[in-house]
Formats: C-alpha cells, sequence, structure tokens
C-alpha cells in the first residue's frame, strides 16, 4: 500500500478498502479524545445538550446540500457545498460526544450491526427524537430564502460558539474553536449576499423581503432558553441560550441598516403547548427531510459502507 | 551493627540499585527515541491527499508521533493529527496513508488518534510549506487574524488584502469566491495574466 491515489481502480480490481477515495469505514470522529464528562455535569443533559447543537448542524447541513448543482453560480454552489460540509463536521463530533456521554440516547439497532453510534443517532431516530430549532427544517425555497435563513442561523450560531469556548467540556469546547473560524466565514458569505440582493434589482429586493418575511418567526426560538441549556450553563459546560439574544440582534441591525431594510415585526412561531424544536416539536416538513435522507440507511440496518 | 551502620548499608545500597535501573532506563529511552526518531520521520514524509505538494508535517496537522514500547510484541506507534476543518473528508484518508506507509517501514502496530485543541491555523503550516504551495500555483495564507472580543461582521469584500498571483506576481487580483474546491481554499483570479488562482484562506 502506499499514499498514491493517482489511480482509483487498483482499489477496485485489488480490494484495498484504502484506495478508495476516502477510505471506506469512518471511524470515531473522536479516537483518542478524552469524553470524560466534567464534574458537577449531569451526563444525561449534556448528551441532550449535544444532541440540539449537532441536530442544529446536521439537519441545516442536509438543507444546505440540497442546493448542491442549483445555485446561480458555480462558485456560490460550491460555497453553499463547504458550508454544509464544515455543519456536518460539527454534526458528527456533537452527536459522537451526544453518544458517549451517555450512551442511552443511542437508537437500538439489530446485533452485529456495524452502525456507529453517530450514523445511527442521525438515520435510526424518528422526527420527535431531534432537537432542532424549526429554522433549519422548512424547505428551501429561492436563493434568497437560503441568504436569509444562513444569515439567521449562523448570526446564532457564531454567538453561541464563541461562548461555548469556554465549556467544562473539553470536546464542546474544542468543537466550539474550531467552528467559530468555519461559522464566520458562513455569516460573512450571508451577510454579503443579503446586502447584494438588497441593493440589487427591484426583483431581488422583492425576494430579499419575501424570504425575510417568512423566516422571521423562527428566528426568536434561536435565541430561547431550554431548561437543558439553562441547566448545562449553570454548570459550566453549555450556554444560556438567551444570554447571546442582544449580540445577536445587534449584528442583524447591523446588517439591515446597511441594506436600507427595517427589522421585520411578524409574531414569532408558536409551539403547541410551549413545545417547539428543542423538546422535539417540528413542522411537519422535518419528517418529509428524515424521510429521504434515512431511507438508504435504514433499509440497511446491518449495513457496511 | 548499629542502627545508624545498617541504615546507612540500605541507603547505599538503594543507591546502587537506582545508578544500575537508571542505566538500564536509560538505554531503553535511547532505543525508544531513536525508534521514535524513525517513526516521526516517516510520518513527516506522507503527504496531504488533497494537497499533495505538501507533506502533513508542512501543513501542520501532524502534531505527535509516540512509541510505546510493549514488553511482549511489537511497538505501539501513536500518531496524533488535527483536522484542517470539523468536517475535512481527507482526514480518514490521511489516518488511512499513516498506517500503510508506517507499516511499510516496519511499525505493524499503528494508531492514529485525533486531537482537537488547540484548533488547527494556517500559521502552523511551515515555510517550505508555502514555498511548495507557490511552487504549485497555489498562493499561501497570510497570517490567521486574532482579534479580541467578538468576531466583526465583514460586510466589504474580503477581510484579507488581495494575495499576489502565484503566477505572474501581480498585485492586481481579484476575489471571485471565499469557496474552493477544498474547505481551506478561497477562489481568485489575476486581472494582469487572467489566470485563476486558488488562496489557502486563514484560519
Amino acid at each position: 500500500m502506499s499514499d498514491d491515489h493517482g489511480s482509483v481502480y487498483d482499489g477496485l480490481l485489488g480490494g484495498d478498502s484504502s484506495q478508495w477515495a476516502f477510505g471506506t469505514d469512518f471511524e470515531d470522529p473522536l479516537a483518542g479524545v478524552d469524553t470524560t464528562v466534567p464534574e458537577g455535569t449531569d451526563a444525561a443533559l449534556l448528551a441532550e445538550y449535544c444532541l440540539m447543537l449537532g441536530d442544529d448542524a446536521l439537519i441545516m447541513s442536509q438543507r444546505l446540500s440540497e442546493w448542491c448543482s442549483r445555485a446561480p453560480d458555480l462558485e456560490d454552489d460550491i460555497a453553499l457545498a463547504n458550508m454544509a460540509l464544515d455543519l456536518l463536521g460539527q454534526a458528527r463530533l456533537l452527536l459522537t460526544r451526544a453518544a458517549a456521554a451517555d450512551p442511552g440516547v443511542v437508537p437500538a439497532l439489530p446485533e452485529g450491526s456495524p452502525v456507529p453510534a453517530e450514523d445511527a443517532l442521525a438515520f435510526f431516530r424518528e422526527a420527535g427524537e431531534f432537537r432542532n430549532v424549526r429554522l433549519v427544517e422548512v424547505p428551501n425555497g429561492d436563493f434568497a430564502h437560503v441568504v436569509v435563513r444562513l444569515l439567521l442561523f449562523s448570526v446564532a450560531r457564531l454567538a453561541l460558539l464563541e461562548r461555548l469556548q469556554g465549556s467544562t467540556d473539553a470536546v464542546l469546547a474544542a468543537v466550539a474553536a474550531k467552528g467559530v473560524k468555519e461559522v464566520a466565514y458562513h455569516r460573512d458569505w450571508a451577510g454579503r449576499w443579503f446586502l447584494t440582493l438588497a441593493q440589487g434589482t427591484e426583483e431581488s429586493r422583492r425576494r430579499l423581503l419575501g424570504a425575510l418575511e417568512a423566516l422571521w418567526p423562527f428566528y426568536p426560538e434561536l435565541a430561547r432558553t431550554h431548561p437543558v441549556d439553562q441547566a448545562l450553563a449553570e454548570s459550566g459546560a453549555g450556554v444560556d441560550s438567551s444570554s447571546y439574544r442582544d449580540e445577536m440582534d445587534a449584528v442583524l441591525d447591523q446588517v439591515f441598516a446597511v441594506s436600507g431594510i427595517d427589522r421585520p415585526e411578524g409574531a414569532p412561531l408558536a409551539g403547541v403547548r410551549g413545545r417547539m424544536g428543542r423538546d422535539g416539536l417540528h413542522t411537519e416538513s422535518l419528517s418529509r427531510l428524515l424521510a429521504e435522507m434515512q431511507v438508504v440507511a435504514r433499509a440497511h440496518p446491518s449495513g457496511r459502507w | 551493627m548499629t542502627t545508624q551502620e545498617k541504615a546507612v548499608v540500605a541507603a547505599q545500597e538503594k543507591a546502587v540499585g537506582t545508578v544500575q535501573e537508571k542505566a538500564v532506563v536509560a538505554v531503553q529511552e535511547q532505543a525508544v527515541v531513536a525508534v521514535q526518531g524513525r517513526a516521526a520521520e516517516v510520518a513527516a514524509q506522507v503527504r496531504d491527499p488533497e494537497m499533495p505538494m505538501l507533506t502533513l508535517a508542512d501543513l501542520g496537522v501532524l502534531r505527535d508521533v509516540v512509541v510505546r514500547p510493549e514488553p511482549e510484541g511489537e511497538d505501539r506507534v501513536i500518531v496524533s493529527i488535527t483536522p484542517t476543518y470539523t468536517g475535512c473528508p481527507a482526514l480518514a484518508t490521511m489516518r488511512d496513508d499513516l498506517v500503510s506507509r508506517l507499516n511499510d517501514a516496519g511499525f505493524p502496530r499503528v494508531e492514529v488518534r485525533v486531537v482537537l485543541t488547540p484548533p488547527w491555523s494556517t500559521d502552523w503550516i511551515s515555510e517550505r510549506g508555502r514555498a511548495a504551495l507557490r511552487e504549485a500555483g497555489v498562493s499561501p495564507p497570510g497570517p490567521a487574524p486574532r482579534p479580541p472580543g467578538p468576531v466583526a461582521l465583514t460586510l466589504g469584500q474580503t477581510r484579507r488584502a488581495a494575495p499576489a498571483c502565484p503566477r505572474c506576481g501581480s498585485a492586481a487580483t481579484r476575489l471571485t469566491s471565499e469557496f474552493g474546491a477544498t474547505a481551506c481554499k478561497a477562489l481568485y483570479s489575476c486581472t494582469e495574466c487572467l489566470e485563476p488562482f486558488e488562496h489557502v484562506k486563514e484560519i
């Protein structure tokens, strides 16, 4: 074996799995990383918190990757795919961290199944078990829609990750430190396109305002305190979601001011008896998204990839 | 012998034992250091699968190579690498390449570990790596930004000064996209020689 990737056909003919483009087996992405739960933090709550942040990244990544080959130009097609990949990477680490903290969150699979915990969590949970905010799950619309969704999402995620760098949990702190650098690029991309569409043509501005009106009701949920993040914030491992609401508003106001757009006034999307995305209460679009994302894995619960 | 004498003898005996033990340990340590050096050399020569002009050492993702002697059986080589970006799909290939190259070099027991902190920075790309990038027509990164406080929003075109064209050296270059063919690169084009080129973006 060598690291000569010159001919993929060698791998096809020789049966040496390391010659496949990126290897065939994704091992534990936290191999060798200390996953001890910090003292004073409840392991089950930590796992739930990791699912919340991991599911946000996973579902947002899935929606962004649906844009692949559909963006208005090649550069932005690549940009959307890059951002989807960054978030998928964050999701992998966070779901793996959730499983390491509390193996009880991982769905049971047939005996002998080689499916790793992160895949079991991504592909074998029902919609009601996902803890993402509802902003990331609604179906894609036009280009203005993905620009607005990404702006609202990355404004919140960057504010969260900046604070999470100080987590007492070594894995969360590391994921955050890396994620800050990545999401800073996502937020800039979305902010620039927001400005471009606002100052572009009458049509681009009309579409931008339409997307903003449609997505604004999902914005408050991004900065709404949940008992899980509150408990984690008290133990030092997490961040209270409402603690960065002011910063999110300030960044958005900056974008709105430069773009000459007024802050929307639409009411927040209500929950059902107080339950929202973080509690597993979703819009029906999450089920449709999961049906497509999970169908192959579910058909082969003992499959090797 | 008095109690005092006994104590002195005991102390002497202990000292002799320690010296001998120390000598043995020192020889063992020397051997481990030599083996470790050889393993580190092999690991340092493995190339990045997406930017093959760079070795993993030049890219700064190779963090550590340690050899753990095993009383029975072969020594264990533990290699630590860090991802450039969280979702970098090349990490699995790097791991496979490290294992196979070390196996070929006579280290049958190789363990590759992922290190997440401190996060990778383009500042870790070596001088030799930067020269290799330039040679291959890829613009090397400038210093990574380390501003204190919250990350500022940049609505202007870019947070970096325009890099020079790696082909003709012209400073008249234009950003095409902050995202390129791999997670770590941006796309530029030169307005002098009109060639497009990639720039490794600062993180």
